[in-house]
């Protein structure tokens, strides 16, 4: 009997091979098939993030489909005459007609409806939050920030979806946000009542727009999102998957499970999870209820009327700001009060996510590849630079929903107004100090836990009479996660002048770069060095106490733990030679 | 009447006055006293003379012993039946408290001293009445154009499908789903507190009753399920981010934890 045993294989798998070897031979797949297959995929909840994003796109791109079949993207009108009381009789547009149709007359339209709704909101609410992760662990360095620009413009494009879309229907609530959208255009000076003509097709609303929206909704903006998903995860396999510090993990390797199998079984079932629950929501929960808006007609514009949530930033940006910074020159308007808001605040909240990566790339001159995450508290200027962002983002969000705090809250909306303009700046700025503070305390704690180990509650009273609480030392997996970092210093450059007094070229850009680079690590807590370790542990021996005193706190301790060196510290580690149980 | 005399300094003399006297005020009362009140209901018109007793014991305070008002109060003279039959009726007076508006609370008057109360009211000036049964009923209505009035007229201030909405420095308007047809309608013709003035030349009073035809298909069960309070697309993103975003990670930190 030979030790190699072999099976006839079955008519089936051999179909299967012959098809595989049949596209291997003509497309060389095979070796892409294989390269992705042993993939390593680290293991991390945070991971699957942008996975959301992803499955909420796919779900949208299924329910989209079915929606364009029925929709209508006409501007001509109508008299409505279905089954929704309401509206019998009522003069709109054939958009509005197609959407009530959709969602009263065809079979499953208005769960197809609301399952596209729902997770358009969830694909956003999945990239930001996915961008958040991204942020403050730092994976946007080196390789990564061609990947997080396009990840950038794939939120941009998100939006615009997410805009396009809720126009579509032309009922009074997306009606309202073109008005708002026309305004803005008009704000732009010079070019600004052009670009309004050009974009409407005349003067608003006019009979373009909606077919207009239509095409941007369902062929230019979801091609170009596809193309980027494309790139995006094209960059994630050719850089290797970022992951968290630990013992084993270096910027050479990844540790974690081959895609296959068990990821596609993950990531597979998860396509499903996150179907479920926006389906779920779909079917449960009612979401942008057209017929209670009606057609769109200029005149009209109701309480509780707001943009989908990741637009409400910029309503809470209009809302908040001051009426009075119109000025006419001459007979031209310059409508700062449109302006400022809708343009300058957006633009500035863009461009610092957009440029961060460059910027601190450009602080800290750092070139090399990083693939080990940070943990957020070892960057306190980035954790807190992203937490002023998105507590100004938060400002902004509740401004555009100050109606509805003053009426759940029994406040006035004036003063909420009042105290918001004032938060937007303040906000930012309080949250930035207390979160850098907070980093850097936890920077402190994590020193103080590698130097002198964790608290044990055990309190030992020595013959001498001196109280002490037994330490017990960090294992060696757990030190590592505390001291792996680099401690960033403030750049130190060369002189503007050399030893001749020539002036230096290049000078200025230096001294630029370092000023940057004291702003941002100015402040911070150097990781523990072995040297400085080594000298806790045995900082014990030259103390005053004597060694019979030195041996007390062993004694009591039940097991006879070995003495970890220093006066407080007892039980050594107890296997460091072994493997991090966390990575397996 | 000399030994009455005598015993007028007596220091039992104030009892049995202050008895004798409660003994008259006791006997005047039971003569004089209105009788109860299974009197015949005042369905439309009530007692015009109840009415001014009532005012005068619960309203005079603040809008004056003749009605007319003070600086701050506004005159009754001229608002009609219907301004009382719907701030009455819906506890918004006596106002309890002051403060941005008043507060609809539990009604303090029974239908008949409301009914007297407007009758005395609507007899210092001439004023809207209180709508007929008819006026108001939603069935007579037409939803469709009462939505479209609605729209241009209403939905400012209470929301599309009037769940209400924020005014200015801490007023707010109510939502209008539990509120009764005659209080919608005299709300419209009366202009409570911040409310303009929908008189018949601005909504007739067939629009009005369209109106409350809307209003009255609101606040059931939406055909999309739950309706997350009416209040726009601000409740779908805050369940969007709680029930969505929540399952979804709830499902990440399953997937991601390891089996052991």
């Amino acid at each position: 009997m030979s030790t190699t045993t072999t099976t006839a294989p079955s008519g089936g798998a051999r179909a299967a091979a012959a098809t595989a070897d049949y596209l291997d031979q003509r497309t060389g797949v095979g070796k892409a098939v294989k390269e992705f297959a042993r993939k390593i995929f680290p293991d991390h909840w945070s991971f699957l993030l942008g996975e959301i994003a992803l499955y909420s796109f796919v779900t949208l791109l299924i329910s989209g489909v079915f929606l364009t079949m029925f929709f209508v993207p006409s501007m001509t009108e109508v008299h409505y005459d279905g089954p929704w009381r309401e509206l019998q009789g009522v003069a709109m547009s054939e958009a509005f007609a197609s959407t009530l149709r959709l969602s009263f007359e065809v079979r499953g339209g208005l769960l197809m409806r609301q399952i596209h709704h729902w997770a358009a909101l969830i694909f956003m609410a999945a990239i930001v939050t996915h961008m958040m992760r991204v942020f403050f662990t730092g994976a946007f360095r080196k390789p990564r920030e061609i990947n997080w620009v396009v990840g950038f413009v794939l939120m941009i494009l998100g939006l615009a979806a997410g805009f396009s879309g809720y126009s579509l229907p032309d009922d009074v609530l997306s009606g309202n946000g073109l008005r708002i959208t026309d305004g803005v255009v008009k704000s732009i000076p010079i070019l600004g009542s052009y670009l309004s003509y050009f974009l409407f097709g005349g003067e608003f609303p006019g009979h373009d727009i909606i077919p207009r929206l239509f095409t941007v909704h369902i062929l230019l903006v979801p091609g170009l999102i596809l193309a980027l998903i494309a790139l995006h995860l094209f960059l994630v396999v050719l850089h290797k998957h970022t992951q968290y510090p630990g013992s084993g993990r270096t910027n050479a390797n990844v540790v974690g499970f081959p895609l296959f199998p068990v990821y596609v079984a993950k990531a597979g079932g998860y396509f499903f999870l996150v179907f479920g629950v926006i389906a779920l929501m779909g079917a449960t929960m009612s979401i942008n209820p057209v017929w209670n808006y009606g057609p769109y007609d200029p005149s009209p514009v109701s309480a509780g009327a707001q943009p989908d949530w990741y637009m409400l930033f910029l309503e809470g940006s209009l809302r908040m700001m001051p009426g009075q910074l119109e000025y006419m020159i001459g007979d031209y308007t310059l409508s700062l009060n449109v302006l400022i808001p809708a343009m300058v605040v957006p633009g500035v909240l863009f461009m610092l996510l957009a440029l961060y990566p460059f910027v601190e790339a450009f602080a800290t001159g750092d070139k090399r590849e990083h693939h080990v995450l940070d943990r957020p508290r070892n960057r306190p200027y980035r954790t807190a630079f992203g937490v002023s962002v998105l507590v100004a983002f938060f400002i902004l969000v509740l401004a555009g929903s100050n109606d509805l705090i003053a009426t759940h809250f029994h406040l006035s909306i004036n003063d909420i107004t009042w105290v918001f303009r004032f938060l937007l700046f303040l906000g930012p700025w309080a949250s930035f100090v207390v979160t850098k503070r907070i980093c850097l305390a936890l920077q402190r704690k994590d020193r103080e836990l590698v130097l002198h180990g964790h608290e044990t509650g055990q309190i030992v009273r020595f013959a001498s009479g001196e109280y002490i609480e037994v330490h017990k030392p960090l294992d060696a997996h757990e030190r590592w996660l505390r001291v792996q970092h680099e401690a960033i210093r403030p750049l130190e450059i060369e002189p503007a002048e050399d030893s001749r007094g020539v002036r230096r070229k290049g000078y200025r850009a230096d001294a630029l770069r370092q000023r940057l680079s004291r702003v941002f690590y100015e402040d911070r807590i150097e990781p523990v060095t072995p040297a400085e370790l080594e000298a806790a542990h045995s900082h014990g021996d030259h103390d005053a106490l004597g060694s019979d005193q030195e041996k007390a706190p062993a004694e009591l301790l039940a097991g006879g733990a070995p003495v970890g060196g220093g006066t407080h510290l007892v039980a050594g580690p107890s296997d460091e030679t072994g493997p991090d149980a966390r990575n397996s | 009447m000399k030994a009455l005399a005598a015993r007028r300094h007596d220091r039992r003399a104030p009892v049995v006055l202050l008895l004798l006297a409660l003994l008259l005020t006791g006997a005047l009362y039971a003569v004089v006293a209105p009788t109860s009140a299974d009197a015949a209901p005042a369905a439309a018109t009530g007692d015009v003379e109840t009415g001014e007793k009532l005012f005068q014991a619960n309203c005079a305070t603040c809008h004056g012993p003749d009605a007319t008002g003070t600086q701050d109060v506004p005159s009754l003279v001229g608002v009609g039946a219907a301004a009382v039959d719907f701030q009455v009726g819906t506890g918004r007076m006596p106002m309890q408290m002051n403060g941005p508006q008043a507060q609809a609370k539990p009604v303090q008057f029974d239908e008949e001293q409301i009914a007297a109360l407007a009758a005395y009211v609507a007899s210092l000036g001439p004023g809207p009445a209180i709508p007929t049964a008819e006026q108001v009923d939603p069935a007579l209505g037409d939803a469709a154009s009462g939505m479209a009035l609605f729209r241009t007229n209403c939905a400012m201030c209470h929301n599309a499908v009037g769940a209400g909405g924020a005014l200015s420095q801490g007023k707010w308007a109510p939502n209008l789903w539990e509120t009764t047809p005659t209080h919608l309608y005299e709300a419209m013709a009366t202009g409570p507190q911040s409310m303009p003035v929908f008189n018949d030349a601005t909504l007739t009073p067939d629009e009005k009753r369209d109106i409350i035809a809307f209003l009255d298909l609101q606040g059931e069960a939406t055909p999309g399920g739950i309706d997350l309070g009416s209040l726009g697309p601000v409740s779908e993103g805050l369940w969007a981010w709680v029930v969505g975003m929540g399952l979804l990670i709830g499902a990440a930190v399953w997937i991601g934890a390891r089996s052991s």
